[in-house]
């Protein structure tokens, strides 16, 4: 079986897309466990989005210190470098093809021209996009001075742009905070941080940065229309009540040259989508095992593109486990196990993965809760496990981990976050 | 002697006249525009369709009904000769009560007197196998099968090139602010960038014809904007096979839900007319759109969740006093054309508005024309990356490693593309670097993510090409820059 005789053609145990910290972490995982690797990453350089993230607050957990974007990036790419995997940077997947479980074909293009590598198993780690203003419902003028918040920092963070002076930032999430914070160390004048939601969707940590900076933030509010000639001059705000509604008579104008969305980050998973693999729409990521294989064998996926991350630590620790995930199935030619123990969304929980557990291996579950709540309890009812919390937030993922032992013999899981 | 020929407006009508008057070797074409590019007027956004010539009444609208068929009919060689993305899908006129099969009548019989070929009611049964996922509702539709869709401002971007080529001299970013007039004849148009001399002036000024025509001392007829809204979904949103369209009413063709060229399914538009002076008003508007999602669940029920939306947009139709297209040499002032009112069906009708001028310099002007003996009817597409196999892209990274770079992921636009982009920019005179007229010529920023992945690289390429800072890039022309400076400039107490 061959796709395209006339392009050259390539051969790895397995291909890893997307050289971000889920990706690179993944890379070298396989690389020490003795796999043939490639990694494939459509920038001109490693690191995904971290090398635009020059604020500190990576890798407390995983290097147990704390770095800019750049240093846990660089720290990454530098083992990669070491271990001598192999990586091609400006190469974009055109197309997987997946013809049976250890046979899986990557066609990709690069300057240098487009290949097809065949692979026993693929690593997707293509991160996420953001959500735009279009999505959200924004109508108005089409102006210059509208970004993501991502876009944004590109701009400023690679290309040494200013997009403006006078902003207003749409979403209180992590990005959108950073950036408040961004615009107002170059100078510019942050107007207002407006957020749908009756709390801040970000760490505290970073919510902080509106009293640091002195920004006003909206709560309950949101931003419907974008008016101005070339550029935005003007948005107009709204105030939401308890079930999200517009409240009449309460639209007011804020005057304003930048406008920038933060509204969400949406998994890139189209290339899967297009061979068949199973979407989980409340994650928008791929349904995985515990191995983070999807439901396409052989498949593997890790960081963003299996559910949006709040610390870059978590996302390389899924990078690894995919890594071991994919050994494991190419030494048995698949990921065997005796049964599948099903993870069930219970009360105030709205997303969590994996999805599916062997019960024969130590796990991490990663979830988050639908609504804030003070002094609660995470509990799995049918393994009789309790963990008392003292707050749990949206923006906050909970990660927990459950042992082998425990849940062996279950046959379902639900998790459920409830008054203590 | 030559003479002269100035084109005021380079959307689909100015750019289509521009291509016909190309090829008489005695004129001399220019074709002027006020915008940074070309078809960024009324143009840039409409349903994008060629329609079938069934529903303008020959009576009340002679010459809509007579250009909107030879227009359909020119299209379908015009889209081969300039390599102008098209489909040709057919189209439904829906009918959800008994009722309005008496209006479909109308039309079929209008239809017949105005030459549109092949078209017929059909019944329930062979509306569904037409169009599967049609409404349950439907109990029957006017099947109209010469109706296609073209990409309208690649059209003008391909009708210009193709001017150009031949000889058609563009005057972009130039505005006119007089129209010289002596002894009852054209002298010449005054504009921003200085006197530009013609014996016929040809007003092809879209929502701004009642303008320009008053400056030439002829003020017979308003253009009032009647505004247009729109929705576009997601490439993985499955839409319609045809073209499909409410029964229509007297003001409107009704919300039309369709796949457009590039494989999106669009829905709209709504019509609402706004007074005259509300010439530049595009923005979208929630009661707007929300008229237009009403209207397109009667015939699409299956409406995608906000999450597949990728963009609203609005557009203005040029509404003329009396509602037909002016298209006529004025006798008060010898050689000024009129080509104005072109509302819809106006991209239909351009190929046929550009032959009729002709038509008009010859009879009504009596200037004889003649033909060059080398014209080149032909144009070539510029590359695009998503259309090759990967065999044909491998051989064009070999010789050019630029087309193995992606920029835009959505769509898979490589750098190749935008740089080619941008020579054709520049080949037609454009002056001003922006990200539309990239956008317009390779679909870079049009995808999933709407450009927050490749606007920033189209930007550098754009800088580099045209030798400007970054931050002095535009977004649509002068007044749209990216950004106000580098990112240091407000701490130094600078702004661009």
């Amino acid at each position: 079986m061959e796709p395209f005789p006339q392009i050259p053609m390539l051969s790895y145990d397995v291909v890893v897309i997307g050289g971000g910290p889920a990706g690179m972490a993944a890379a070298v995982r396989a690389k020490e466990l003795g796999l043939n690797v490639l990694l494939l990453d459509e920038n001109d350089y490693l690191g995904g989005i971290l090398p635009q993230c020059i604020h500190p607050g990576f890798g407390l957990h995983y290097y147990k210190e704390e770095l800019t974007g750049p240093e846990f990036a660089s720290r990454l790419a530098r083992k990669l470098v070491e271990l001598g995997v192999e990586y091609k940077t400006a190469a974009r997947v055109l197309e997987i093809k997946n013809y049976s479980d250890l046979e899986k074909v990557v066609i990709f293009t690069s300057p240098t021209g487009v290949y097809q590598v065949w692979a026993k198993a693929i690593i997707y780690a293509a991160g996420a996009r953001e959500r735009h203003a279009f999505e959200i419902g924004i109508v108005g003028d089409r102006v210059s001075g509208i970004y993501t918040a991502g876009e944004a920092q590109t701009l400023m963070d690679i290309y040494g742009i200013l997009p403006g002076k006078e902003v207003v930032i749409v979403g209180s999430g992590d990005v959108g905070l950073i950036m408040a914070r961004r615009f107002a160390l170059e100078g510019a004048k942050v107007k207002a941080v407006v957020e749908l939601m009756p709390y801040p969707g970000g760490l505290a940590r970073n919510v902080m940065i509106l009293r640091d900076f002195d920004i006003p933030l909206y709560l309950s509010h949101k931003v419907v229309e974008v008016r101005g000639k070339g550029r935005v001059e003007r948005v107009k705000v709204v105030r939401v009540d308890e079930n999200l509604n517009e409240i009449p008579g309460s639209e007011f104008w804020i005057s304003c040259d930048t406008l920038i969305i933060s509204a969400g980050l949406v998994p890139n998973v189209k290339k899967l989508e297009a061979i068949g693999v199973e979407i989980d729409p409340a994650t928008g990521g791929p349904v995985v095992n515990d191995r983070l294989e999807t439901s396409v064998p052989g498949i593997f996926v890790a960081g963003n593109s299996l559910l949006i991350n709040d610390l870059v630590d978590y996302v390389a620790e899924q990078g690894e486990l995919a890594a071991e995930g994919a050994k494991e199935f190419i030494e048995n030619g698949g990921i065997e196990s005796r049964k599948w123990i099903k993870v069930e969304k219970g009360e105030n929980v709205r997303l969590i993965a994996p999805h599916y557990l062997s019960g024969d291996r130590d796990v991490y579950l990663y979830l988050r809760v639908a609504r804030p709540m003070e002094d609660v309890e995470l509990r799995i009812p049918e393994i009789g496990r309790k963990m008392r919390l003292p707050v749990v937030k949206p923006a906050e993922m909970l990660r927990v981990k459950l042992k082998a032992e425990e849940i062996k013999n279950a046959e379902r899981l639900t998790v459920e976050v409830v008054e203590a | 002697m030559k003479t002269k020929v100035a084109i005021i407006g380079a959307g689909i009508s100015g750019a289509s006249i521009a291509r016909v008057l190309s090829r008489y070797e005695n004129l001399e074409v220019h074709l002027i525009e006020k915008a940074p590019d070309v078809g960024w007027g009324v143009s840039k956004a409409n349903t994008a369709l060629i329609h079938g010539g069934y529903d303008d009444d020959p009576e009340k609208y002679p010459m809509r009904a007579k250009l909107c068929i030879g227009g359909n009919r020119l299209w379908h060689q015009w889209v081969k000769e300039l390599e102008i993305p098209h489909v040709w899908n057919g189209a439904l006129i829906v009918a959800l009560k008994e009722e309005d099969f008496d209006e479909l009548e109308k039309l079929l019989e209008r239809g017949r007197q105005n030459g549109v070929p092949e078209m017929r009611i059909v019944d329930r049964e062979e509306v569904f196998h037409l169009e599967p996922n049609l409404t349950r509702e439907a109990i029957g539709a006017l099947w109209v099968p010469i109706v296609g869709q073209i990409g309208p401002i690649p059209a003008v971007i391909a009708i210009t090139e193709n001017a150009v080529a031949n000889g058609v001299k563009t005057h972009l970013e130039t505005e006119v602010r007089g129209i010289k007039v002596e002894n009852g004849e054209v002298k010449g148009v005054e504009t921003n960038n200085g006197f530009i001399e013609a014996d016929i002036v040809i007003n092809a000024a879209g929502l701004y014809a009642d303008e320009i025509a008053r400056i030439a001392g002829i003020d017979y007829f308003e253009i009032h904007p009647r505004k247009g809204e729109y929705w576009l979904f997601d490439d993985t949103v499955p839409g319609p096979r045809r073209v499909l369209f409410p029964t229509p009413t007297p003001i409107s063709k009704g919300i039309v839900v369709t796949t457009e060229v590039s494989g999106h399914l669009m829905i709209g538009p709504n019509a609402q007319d706004l007074p005259p002076e509300e010439k530049d008003n595009l923005a979208t508007t929630r009661e707007g759109l929300k008229e237009v999602w009403e209207g397109a669940k009667k015939l699409w029920p299956q409406l995608p969740p906000r999450s597949r939306v990728i963009r609203t947009f609005a557009g203005l139709r040029p509404e003329p006093t009396g509602g037909d297209f002016i298209i006529k040499a004025e006798e008060e002032v010898w050689g000024f054309i009129n080509v104005a009112g072109i509302r819809s069906p106006g991209l239909t009708s351009a190929p046929a508005i550009a032959y009729e001028v002709a038509e008009i310099i010859k009879r009504d002007l009596g200037i004889e024309l003649r033909e060059k003996s080398k014209w080149n009817p032909y144009r070539k597409e510029i590359t695009h990356f998503f259309m090759m196999t990967p065999e044909q892209a491998n051989e064009a990274v070999t010789k050019n490693p630029a087309y193995g770079k992606i920029v835009c992921r959505c769509n898979n636009v490589s750098e190749g593309d935008i740089l080619e982009a941008i020579e054709r920019m520049k080949f037609i005179g454009v002056k001003t670097p922006s990200v539309d007229s990239v956008k317009f010529r390779t679909k870079a920023t049009t995808g999933t993510c709407q450009g927050s992945f490749c606007r920033p690289k189209i930007i550098q390429l754009l800088a580099r090409e045209y030798g400007v800072e970054p931050w002095k890039v535009t977004l649509k022309g002068k007044g749209s820059e990216i950004g106000i400076g580098d990112v240091k400039a407000l701490l130094r107490g600078e702004e661009a």
